[in-house]
C-alpha cells in the first residue's frame, strides 16, 4: 500500500512537470506561432464569412450569416474574391475520389454495424433467439458490432474527412490522389475480411484486436498508403503554418500503425502481459486515432462554420500535447483488481485525472468559440452535430477519469455501466462528429445539395432520442448491476435480473438509432444519385447574389467589394 | 518549405508523437513484458491437454469472453471468493494462456475456477444445450449448433445429454458434437484452486 501511494505521488509530480515544462516552453515561442496560426484555414479577408454546404437553401444560408452579424462578429467587409473561391473548388475536386470512397464505405459499414448491434441488444433479453447458426451466437455478433464500427464505419469515416481535410487545411490540392484512394480500398477489403473471420470463429480472441493478424495487414497498407499521399500533401504545403487539425491527423496516422503492430505481432505476447498490452492498445485505438480525427475535425468544422478562428489557437496545442501525453498511458485502468503490476494500474488511474487537463483545454475552447452564437445551430446541420459531439468528449472524458478512481470502478467494472460509457465516447463524440463534418463534406464532393434538409433533421433527432434512451438506461442499469454483485448477500443471478428493463431500453433506443442511420444512408444513396437539385456552384462560395434579404445585401456589398 | 522561427515543424511533430507513444508502450508493454517474463508457474499447474486447447479456442470463437471474466478479485476489493469464484489470481497462473482471456465483462460469472463448482461434464453439456433449463433467470444463449438432435439409435461412443424432463422432448436424444465436448473439457480444466504465492505483483 505504502508503494503503492509512492508510485501514485511520484507520477503525479513527474506528470505535473512534464506540464510546466512544456507550458514554459510553449510560451518561450517552442511550440507553434500563436494566434496567427488560428487564421490560416481562412482566406486573407474571409473570416467573418460562414460557410456550411449543408445548410441546404440560400434562405438557410443567409439566416445562418444573419446569425452571426448579429451576434457580433459581422461579415459585413469579409469577402472571398473570385480567385479564392476557384482555388478552393480546386482544392475540394483534389481529394474527391478518396474521400467519396472512404465515406460510401463508412455509410455501408455504419449500416452493417448498427444490424450487428440491433442484434446483440435483443439477444441479451431473448437469448433464444436466432441461436441456431453459430455466426449468429451472440459471442460472434458483438465484436463483429464492436469491430464494423470501430474499423468499418469510424476509421473510415475518420480517414475520408482527414483527407479532405488536408489539401484544405494545407492549401495544396492532394498529391496522389489515386494511391490515397488505393489505400482506402486495401482497408475495405481488410475490414471485410475481419467480420467475415469474426462470424466463422477465426477470432483471435483480444477484445479490440478481434482481426487475425493476417487480415491487419491490409489495414496496415492501406493506413500506410493513405499516410504516403497525405505526407506527399504535407510536403508541397503553401501554408505558413501547420494548423492544429493537421497535427491530429498526422500523429494519429504515426500512431495507429505502431499500435497495430505491437499489439498484432504473432507470438511474443503472453498472459498478464498481453492483458497489459491489450488495454494499451484498446485505449490508445481510442485516445490516438479515433480521437485525434474527431478533434481534428471539430477544430476545423467547427470555427470554419462560424467563420470565426478558434478562440485560443495556443490552448488547442496544450490540448494536443497532453492529449498525447495522458492519453497515451491509461490503458491500464480497464485492469484495476486484475493480476497486473500494482504500479501499471496506478500509473493509469494517474493519467485518467491528468487527462482533465487536455479536455478542459478542448472544452473552454470550443465553448468560448461558439459562445454567443448558440442560435446559429438552428440554421447549421453541420454545426448542430459537431457542437453536440463536442459537449459529449467533454462529457465522455470526464465520465472516463472518475471511473478509472478504484472506488467507482468498484462499482463499474464489469458491468453494462462501462459498455454504455464506451458509447457516449465512440458514438456522442466521434460518430456525431463524423455525421456533422459528412454533412458538410458531401456537397462539396459530389456538387450537389442534400436533396430534402427535413431528412438531416429527422436523422439528428432519431440518434439524439435514441442515444439518450440508450445512455441513460443502461447506465443506470449497470451501476445496479455493480452494486448486486459486490453484495455478497444476494445471489449472482440478481445481478443479472437488475439489468433486464435496461437491456430492453437499450434496444429501444438501439431500435432509433439504427432508423437515424437508415436514414442518413437513404439520403446519403439519394444523394449519390443525383436526385434533388444541383448545387448552383458551392454554396456561399459562388451563390447567386440576391438583394432581397438583409443578409442578400451584405453578400451584395461583398460581391462587389 | 522552409521552417519559420518557432514554427513546429513536421519533423518536430513526428518526433514529438513517437517519444510519447514510446514511452507509453515502454511502460505499459515492454516494462511487463520484462518483469513477467520469468514468472514461474505454480506448482498445481499443469499445460493444457490438446482436446482443452481445441476447447479454448471454441471458447474464443463463441465469445464466451464478453460476458465471462477470468480474474477473481481481491476480498478486500470485491466479494468474489465468497462467491466461490476462488482466490485472488496471479501472474503465474496465466503462464499457459496464449491468448489470455482475463475478461472486461461480467454479464455472467466468472470462470476462473468454474471446474471447482460445476466438475460435472453432464452439467456443462446440458447447461451449453439449454442454460435456462439448470439456471432460471439465465440470459446466456444457448448453443444447439454444438449438438446433433438425433431420433432412433445412437452409437455406443456418443455422448448423449441428460436433459431436465421439463426440457427433453418425446424420442429425441441430443448428442454432444465434438466440439461441444472439447469445450467442456476446457471448462473442466479451470481449477486454480492450488495454493500459490502472494507475490507483490498482486495489489
Amino acid at each position: 500500500m505504502q508503494y503503492s501511494v509512492g508510485v501514485l505521488l511520484v507520477t503525479f509530480l513527474g506528470s505535473l512537470t512534464a506540464l510546466g515544462l512544456f507550458l514554459w516552453s510553449m510560451s518561450r515561442g517552442l511550440f507553434g506561432a500563436g494566434e496567427t496560426a488560428g487564421r490560416v484555414i481562412f482566406a486573407p479577408k474571409e473570416i467573418g464569412l460562414v460557410e456550411d454546404p449543408a445548410a441546404g437553401t440560400a434562405t438557410a444560408e443567409d439566416q445562418l450569416q444573419g446569425v452571426m452579424n448579429r451576434t457580433g462578429h459581422t461579415g459585413e467587409f469579409a469577402v472571398l474574391t473570385p480567385e479564392e473561391t476557384d482555388e478552393r473548388a480546386l482544392l475540394d475536386a483534389s481529394s474527391r475520389l478518396p474521400v467519396l470512397i472512404a465515406l460510401s464505405g463508412a455509410v455501408l459499414w455504419l449500416v452493417i454495424a448498427s444490424m450487428f448491434g440491433l442484434m446483440a441488444s435483443i439477444k441479451l433479453h431473448a437469448p433464444d433467439w436466432l441461436v441456431e447458426q453459430s455466426w449468429l451466437t451472440f459471442g460472434r455478433i458483438r465484436p463483429a458490432h464492436l469491430n464494423a464500427v470501430a474499423y468499418g464505419w469510424c476509421s473510415l469515416a475518420g480517414l475520408g474527412i482527414a483527407i479532405w481535410l488536408f489539401p484544405r487545411l494545407l492549401r495544396t490540392p492532394l498529391v496522389g490522389s489515386r494511391t490515397a484512394a488505393a489505400g482506402v480500398v486495401l482497408w475495405l477489403c481488410g475490414v471485410t475480411g475481419g467480420i467475415i473471420a469474426i462470424l466463422i470463429g477465426k477470432s483471435a480472441g483480444l477484445e479490440w484486436l478481434e482481426f487475425p493478424w493476417q487480415v491487419d495487414i491490409p489495414l496496415f497498407l492501406g493506413g500506410t498508403l493513405v499516410g504516403v499521399a497525405l505526407l506527399r500533401t504535407l510536403q508541397r504545403r503553401r501554408v505558413p503554418h501547420l494548423y492544429v487539425s493537421v497535427w491530429y491527423i498526422s500523429a494519429g496516422l504515426l500512431w495507429l500503425p505502431i499500435l497495430l503492430i505491437v499489439a498484432k505481432w504473432p507470438g511474443i505476447h503472453f498472459g498478464v502481459q498481453q492483458a497489459a498490452m491489450n488495454w494499451w492498445f484498446g485505449h490508445n485505438v481510442l485516445g490516438l486515432w479515433f480521437t485525434p480525427l474527431g478533434l481534428a475535425a471539430i477544430y476545423y468544422f467547427l470555427p470554419k462554420v462560424l467563420g470565426k478562428p478558434i478562440h485560443s489557437y495556443h490552448l488547442s496545442l496544450v490540448g494536443f500535447w497532453t492529449l498525447a501525453f495522458f492519453y497515451s498511458q491509461v490503458g491500464g485502468h480497464h485492469l484495476i483488481g486484475g493480476p497486473v503490476p500494482g504500479w501499471l494500474v496506478t500509473l493509469s488511474i494517474v493519467q485518467s485525472m491528468m487527462m482533465i487537463v487536455p479536455v478542459v483545454a478542448v472544452g473552454v475552447n470550443q465553448h468560448r468559440t461558439a459562445y454567443g452564437h448558440l442560435s446559429a445551430l438552428r440554421y447549421s446541420p453541420t454545426l448542430r452535430f459537431i457542437v453536440l459531439g463536442g459537449m459529449m468528449y467533454t462529457l465522455a472524458s470526464i465520465q472516463g477519469s472518475m471511473q478509472s478512481l478504484r472506488v467507482v470502478n468498484t462499482t463499474t467494472h464489469f458491468t453494462h455501466f462501462t459498455v454504455a460509457h464506451a458509447h457516449l465516447g465512440l458514438y456522442g463524440f466521434f460518430s456525431l462528429v463524423m455525421f456533422g463534418s459528412m454533412y458538410f463534406v458531401m456537397p462539396r464532393v459530389l456538387d450537389w445539395e442534400w436533396p430534402y434538409s427535413r431528412l438531416i433533421s429527422l436523422h439528428f433527432w432519431l440518434v439524439i432520442g435514441g442515444f439518450a434512451v440508450y445512455f441513460v438506461g443502461l447506465s443506470i442499469g449497470g451501476w445496479l448491476q455493480g452494486m448486486r454483485m459486490l453484495d455478497a448477500a444476494r445471489p449472482f443471478i440478481d445481478s443479472v435480473r437488475v439489468t433486464e428493463p435496461f437491456l430492453i431500453s437499450r434496444t429501444v433506443g438501439g431500435t432509433m438509432m439504427t432508423l437515424g442511420h437508415l436514414v442518413f444512408a437513404a439520403h446519403f444513396v439519394v444523394m449519390l444519385l443525383r436526385r434533388g437539385t444541383q448545387r448552383e456552384g458551392a454554396a456561399l462560395l459562388r451563390r447567386p447574389v440576391r438583394l432581397d434579404t438583409p443578409a442578400g445585401v451584405t453578400a451584395a456589398s461583398r460581391a462587389s467589394a | 518549405m522552409r521552417l519559420r522561427d518557432g514554427e513546429v515543424g513536421v519533423f518536430k511533430l513526428a518526433a514529438g508523437a513517437l517519444m510519447i507513444i514510446a514511452f507509453a508502450a515502454g511502460a505499459l508493454v515492454v516494462l511487463p513484458y520484462f518483469t513477467l517474463r520469468n514468472v514461474p508457474p505454480p506448482e498445481g499447474l499443469t499445460q493444457y491437454t490438446d482436446a482443452q486447447l481445441r476447447g479454448r479456442q471454441s471458447y474464443i470463437a463463441n465469445g464466451c469472453i464478453y460476458c465471462h471474466s477470468q480474474q477473481p478479485r481481491d476480498p478486500s476489493v470485491a466479494p468474489d471468493m465468497a462467491r466461490g469464484w476462488g482466490r485472488p489470481s496471479v501472474p503465474g497462473d496465466y503462464v499457459y494462456d496464449r491468448p489470455h482471456l482475463l475478461g472486461t465483462m461480467r454479464t455472467g460469472p466468472d470462470l476462473f475456477n468454474i471446474a471447482v463448482r460445476q466438475p460435472s461434464r453432464d452439467w456443462h453439456l446440458g447447461h451449453l444445450y439449454q442454460p435456462r433449463a439448470y439456471s432460471p433467470g439465465s440470459i446466456m444463449p444457448a448453443f444447439p449448433f454444438l449438438f446433433e438432435r438425433k431420433r432412433g439409435a445412437v452409437a455406443p461412443d456418443e455422448v448423449v445429454v441428460t436433459l431436465p424432463p421439463a426440457f427433453a422432448r418425446e424420442g429425441e436424444r441430443i448428442v454432444a458434437t465434438q466440439e461441444a465436448l472439447d469445450l467442456t473439457a476446457y471448462l473442466l480444466s479451470l481449477d486454480r484452486s492450488y495454493p500459490v504465492r502472494k507475490t507483490s505483483a498482486a495489489p
